[in-house]
C-alpha cells in the first residue's frame, strides 16, 4: 500500500462526509416541504407538472397504493423505452443513422434502464442513436434514480409516523426528487464535466486524418449531460461502451474525483436525512459509521491486491512497482491516468452502491481483486448503496440486526420505537431470500447449458466468476461487468432482463409492504429493556448480521469462482 | 390502478419532455457557449485538418515517434468509435503468451532489458483509448526516438517533461505524458535539428 493511495482515499472520503451532511438534511427539508432556497424556481416548475400530470401531490398513499404508482410509472417508462430503441431508425437525433435494437436486446436495455441497473449488452456508440441515449436512457437515469430515492422516503416515514395508515404520495416524491436534488446538482457538474473535457453535442462522428495518415472514426454525443446522471443517480450505463475508462467520459482525475463523490454522495445523505427525520441524528450516524467501516475494508483490500500486480508477469521481469514515474500493478485494463489507486476505488465505490460504472475493466481485476466488486454486490449494495435502495437495504439489515440481538437476550426486538414483529419479519427474509434465489438459480442453469457456457470469454474459475458477477449485478441492478462474457445473446438477454426485474420489484415490494406495517404502530417508550440501535456495539452487531447473511449464502459460489482462481493464479496454473 | 396507470402516462410524458429533452439540449447549448472546444471534443487540428482528439489516443508506429499503450478497441487498435477492453482475466493464457510476445517486442525495439519495461507499456487500457503513456514508458522510448531523429536525449526528455500532467492537487491520478501532444511537439521541433526550431506546421485547436 502506497502513502498516496491511503491519503487519496481518505481525502476522497473527507470529501464526501462534507458534502453530505448539509445535503442530507436539505433532502430533508424538500421531503417535509419546507422551505429551501430552491423553492422560488422550482416551485412554480413543480406545480406545472402536477397540473400537467393530473397529479395531486397532497393525497396520502396506503403502501399499496404507493407500490402501484411507483410500478405503473416503471411500466410505461419501461415501454417508452422499448419504443425508442426499436424506432430509432426512423427518429430525429440520428446523425449515425442507427438502425433498430433487435427485440431481446431492446428487452433486456428497457427492463435494465427501468431497474436502474443500466447493464448494457451493447455499446453504446455502435447501436443507440442520441435520441435514445437522451430521451430515453438518460430520462431512466433520473426517474429511476428518483423512484429509489422516493420509496426510501415513504420507508423512513413508516418507521417515524405513528399509528397513521399512509406513506405519503409516490408522485410528490418522484417530482421533488428529481426537481430538488438530481436536476440541480446535474446542470451543474454536467458543466464542470464538460469545461474538463466531457464532449457534450449532436454532431456527427468526427473522421480525423490521423498524425501518421490513418482514418480515426471519433464518436461523439450529448455525453456529459448524460455523464452526471449516470453516477448521481448511481446507474452507471455508459454513453460509451469503455463507460468511465473512456477519456470522453472521464478525462482526467478530477472529473474521476466528482464521479465518484457523486456515486457516492445521495446515499451518504440519506443517511443523514433518515436521522434527521427520525428526530435522531445519531441514528443516521450509525448507519453511515457500518457503511464507512465497510467501505474502508473493501477499498483497501482491492487496492492491495491490485498493486500487488500478476505474478505471471513478475516471473517475466516486468517492472511492476510503483514508483514516480509509473503507478505500477496490474494495469491490464486501466488507464494511465488513474493507476491502480483510482481505478481500485472506482471499482468498489460503483459496486458498494448500485451504479455500475467502471473506470476500469473489472473481468481484468486479480482474482481477489476483483472479488471485491462481486462481494459488495452480493452483501446487497447497502454500503451507502443505490440512491434509496442502499438505505432501505440497510433499514432492513438493522431490523434483522435487532430481531436476533432480541432473540438473544430474550426481548421484543423493537427499531426506532416500533415494535419488530412476526410480520415485519417475515416481509425482511423474503427480501434477503429474494436476492439469492434469482442470483443462484439462473446462474445454476447457465453452468449447465450450452446457451450459458458458450459466452465464456476467460475460461477455467474465470468463466465460472463471470457468469456468477453477470446474475449479481442484475439481481443487485448494479450493472458492471465482467465485460468478456458475451452477453449479447437471446439466453442473457432473456434472463438477465428477469432478474433485474425481479431483483428490484420483487425487494422494492416487500420493503414497502414492510414501512405500510410499521406505520401503523404505536411507538413504544424507550425504557431500561430497550436495545440501543446507536453506538459502536450496534454497528458492529449490524456489519456482523450483513456479514453472515452473505457469507452463508454466497460463499459455496464464491469459493468456486475468484477463490479457486487466486489459488490457481499463486500456483502459476493458466487456462 | 386505471386511474395511476394514466397518470403515470402522463407523468412519462411530461417528465420526458423535461429530461430527455430540455435538460440534454441546454446542456449542449450552454456547453458550446461556454466551453466550445471541450464540447466538441477537444479536436486537434494541424495545417487545417483534424488529427484527432487530444483527449483520444490514435496509434503511432514509426520509429520517431512516441508510441502508445497496445490497444484492444477494434480491430486493429485505437477504433475511437468501438472503445473497448480486452476483458482478458489474470489467469488466460491468452493474456499471459501477448503480454510475453509484447514484452519481447518492446526488449528489441527499446533495446532494454525485461525488468525496465514498465507494466503500462504491454498491457491494453480499459478503453482501448488511453491517450497516455505513464513517464516511465516515455522515458524509455526517449533514446529510440532521439537517434531516430537526431536531436539530444536532453531535447527529447525535455518535451516529455513539458507534457506530462502530474496527479490533480498533488493527490489524485497518476502522472500521465499525453502520447499525442507529444508527438505533434516533436515534429514542431523540426526534423533533423539539434535545437528547437520554428514550428513546421501551425498547430491550432478547433473552437478556441
Amino acid at each position: 500500500m502506497t502513502t498516496n493511495a491511503i491519503i487519496q482515499v481518505a481525502v476522497f472520503f473527507a470529501i464526501l462526509t462534507a458534502v453530505s451532511i448539509p445535503l442530507g438534511l436539505y433532502i430533508a427539508r424538500v421531503f417535509a416541504a419546507e422551505h429551501t432556497f430552491m423553492d422560488p424556481v422550482l416551485v412554480p416548475i413543480e406545480r406545472l407538472i402536477y397540473r400537467l400530470g393530473g397529479v395531486d401531490p397532497n393525497a396520502e398513499m396506503t403502501w399499496f397504493e404507493y407500490a402501484i404508482a411507483m410500478l405503473m410509472f416503471s411500466l410505461v417508462g419501461m415501454l417508452l423505452l422499448y419504443a425508442f430503441e426499436r424506432l430509432q431508425g426512423f427518429l430525429p437525433f440520428n446523425p449515425q443513422g442507427m438502425g433498430a435494437v433487435a427485440p431481446d436486446l431492446a428487452w433486456n436495455t428497457a427492463a435494465s434502464f427501468t431497474t436502474n441497473t443500466n447493464w448494457q449488452a451493447y455499446g453504446g456508440e455502435s447501436t443507440m442513436s442520441y435520441l435514445t441515449q437522451m430521451a430515453g436512457l438518460a430520462f431512466h437515469n433520473f426517474v429511476s434514480a428518483a423512484s429509489g430515492i422516493a420509496v426510501a422516503i415513504a420507508v423512513i416515514r413508516g418507521f417515524v409516523r405513528k399509528s397513521a395508515r399512509t406513506l405519503g404520495n409516490f408522485w410528490f416524491d418522484l417530482t421533488r426528487a428529481t426537481l430538488w436534488v438530481l436536476l440541480p446538482i446535474s446542470v451543474v457538474f454536467a458543466l464542470v464535466l464538460i469545461w474538463q473535457g466531457v464532449p457534450d453535442n449532436f454532431s456527427p462522428y468526427t473522421h480525423a486524418k490521423t498524425v501518421e495518415g490513418a482514418e480515426q472514426v471519433i464518436a461523439q454525443g450529448p455525453v456529459a449531460s448524460q455523464e452526471i446522471i449516470k453516477e448521481l443517480g448511481t446507474n452507471g450505463g455508459g454513453f460509451f461502451n469503455a463507460n468511465s475508462a473512456h477519456p470522453y467520459e472521464n478525462p482526467t482525475p478530477l472529473t474521476n474525483l466528482i464521479e465518484i463523490v457523486a456515486i457516492f454522495v445521495i446515499g451518504a445523505a440519506l443517511t443523514h436525512t433518515f436521522g434527521k427525520m427520525a428526530g435522531d441524528r445519531r441514528q443516521g450516524w450509525t448507519l453511515f459509521a457500518a457503511m464507512a467501516f465497510l467501505f474502508f475494508v473493501g477499498v483497501f483490500v482491492a487496492i492491495a491486491c491490485e498493486q500487488g500486480g500478476n505474478p505471471q508477469f513478475a516471473k517475466m521481469g516486468i517492472n511492476q512497482a510503483p514508483s514516480a514515474t509509473q503507478s505500477g500493478g496490474n494495469m491490464e485494463g486501466k488507464e494511465v491516468r488513474f493507476g491502480i489507486v483510482d481505478s481500485a476505488l472506482f471499482a468498489t465505490v460503483t459496486t458498494d452502491t448500485s451504479c455500475g460504472a467502471v473506470d476500469s475493466m473489472h473481468d481484468s481485476y486479480t482474482p481477489l481483486g476483483g472479488f471485491i466488486p462481486l462481494l459488495n454486490m452480493q452483501i446487497g449494495e447497502i454500503i451507502f448503496g443505490g440512491v434509496g435502495s442502499g438505505l432501505y437495504g440497510m433499514l432492513v439489515m438493522a431490523v434483522l440486526s435487532v430481531f436476533i440481538a432480541g432473540l438473544m437476550v430474550g426481548r421484543t426486538p423493537e427499531y426506532l420505537g416500533k415494535k419488530i414483529e412476526g410480520r415485519e419479519m417475515k416481509l425482511a427474509m423474503l427480501f434477503v431470500l429474494i436476492f439469492p434465489a434469482v442470483i443462484l438459480l439462473p446462474a445454476g442453469v447457465a453452468v449447465v447449458t450450452q446457451a450459458g457456457l458458450s459466452s465464456i470469454s476467460n475460461p477455467g474459475p474465470h468463466g465460472f466468476s463471470q457468469i456468477l458477477y453477470a446474475y449479481t449485478e442484475a439481481s443487485a441492478n448494479n450493472g458492471s461487468a465482467f465485460g468478456g462474457l458475451n452477453a449479447n445473446t437471446p439466453f442473457y438477454n432473456w434472463t438477465l432482463g428477469f432478474v433485474m426485474l425481479f431483483g428490484r420489484f420483487l425487494m422494492k415490494i416487500p420493503v414497502l409492504a414492510m414501512a405500510g406495517s410499521l406505520v401503523g404502530k404505536k411507538s413504544v417508550p424507550v425504557s431500561a429493556g430497550t436495545f440501543p440501535t446507536t453506538g459502536f456495539v450496534f454497528v458492529m452487531l449490524l456489519v456482523g448480521v450483513i456479514m453472515i447473511v452473505a457469507a452463508l449464502t454466497f460463499f459455496p459460489a464464491d469459493a468456486l469462482g475468484p477463490i479457486v482462481e487466486q489459488l490457481a493464479m499463486r500456483a502459476g496454473h493458466l487456462y | 390502478m386505471t386511474r395511476a396507470f394514466w397518470i403515470a402516462v402522463r407523468m412519462t410524458i411530461v417528465l420526458t419532455v423535461l429530461l430527455g429533452f430540455i435538460y440534454p439540449i441546454g446542456m449542449v447549448v450552454m456547453g458550446h457557449v461556454l466551453f466550445p472546444h471541450e464540447a466538441k471534443g477537444s479536436l486537434v487540428q494541424r495545417d487545417g485538418v483534424v488529427v484527432g482528439s487530444s483527449l483520444i489516443g490514435q496509434n503511432f508506429s514509426s520509429q520517431k515517434y512516441f508510441h502508445p499503450r497496445p490497444s484492444a478497441a477494434g480491430d486493429k487498435g485505437y477504433d475511437a468509435s468501438n472503445s473497448s477492453g480486452s476483458n482478458l482475466g489474470p489467469t488466460n493464457k491468452t493474456l499471459i503468451d501477448t503480454v510475453r510476445k509484447r514484452l519481447k517486442d518492446t526488449e528489441e525495439t527499446e533495446n532494454v532489458p525485461a525488468s525496465s519495461v514498465p507494466i503500462d507499456m504491454v498491457t491494453a487500457s480499459g478503453s482501448g483509448l488511453d491517450p497516455d503513456i505513464s513517464p516511465a514508458d516515455a522515458l524509455l522510448q526517449a533514446d529510440r526516438i532521439a537517434r531516430a531523429r537526431g536531436i539530444s536525449q536532453d531535447t527529447v526528455r525535455q518535451l516529455i517533461d513539458q507534457n506530462t500532467d502530474g496527479r490533480w492537487m498533488g493527490i489524485f491520478g497518476e502522472p500521465a505524458v499525453n502520447v499525442l501532444a507529444l508527438n505533434i511537439a516533436l515534429d514542431n521541433l523540426g526534423g533533423g535539428q539539434k535545437q528547437a526550431a520554428q514550428p513546421s506546421g501551425t498547430v491550432a485547436v478547433v473552437g478556441k
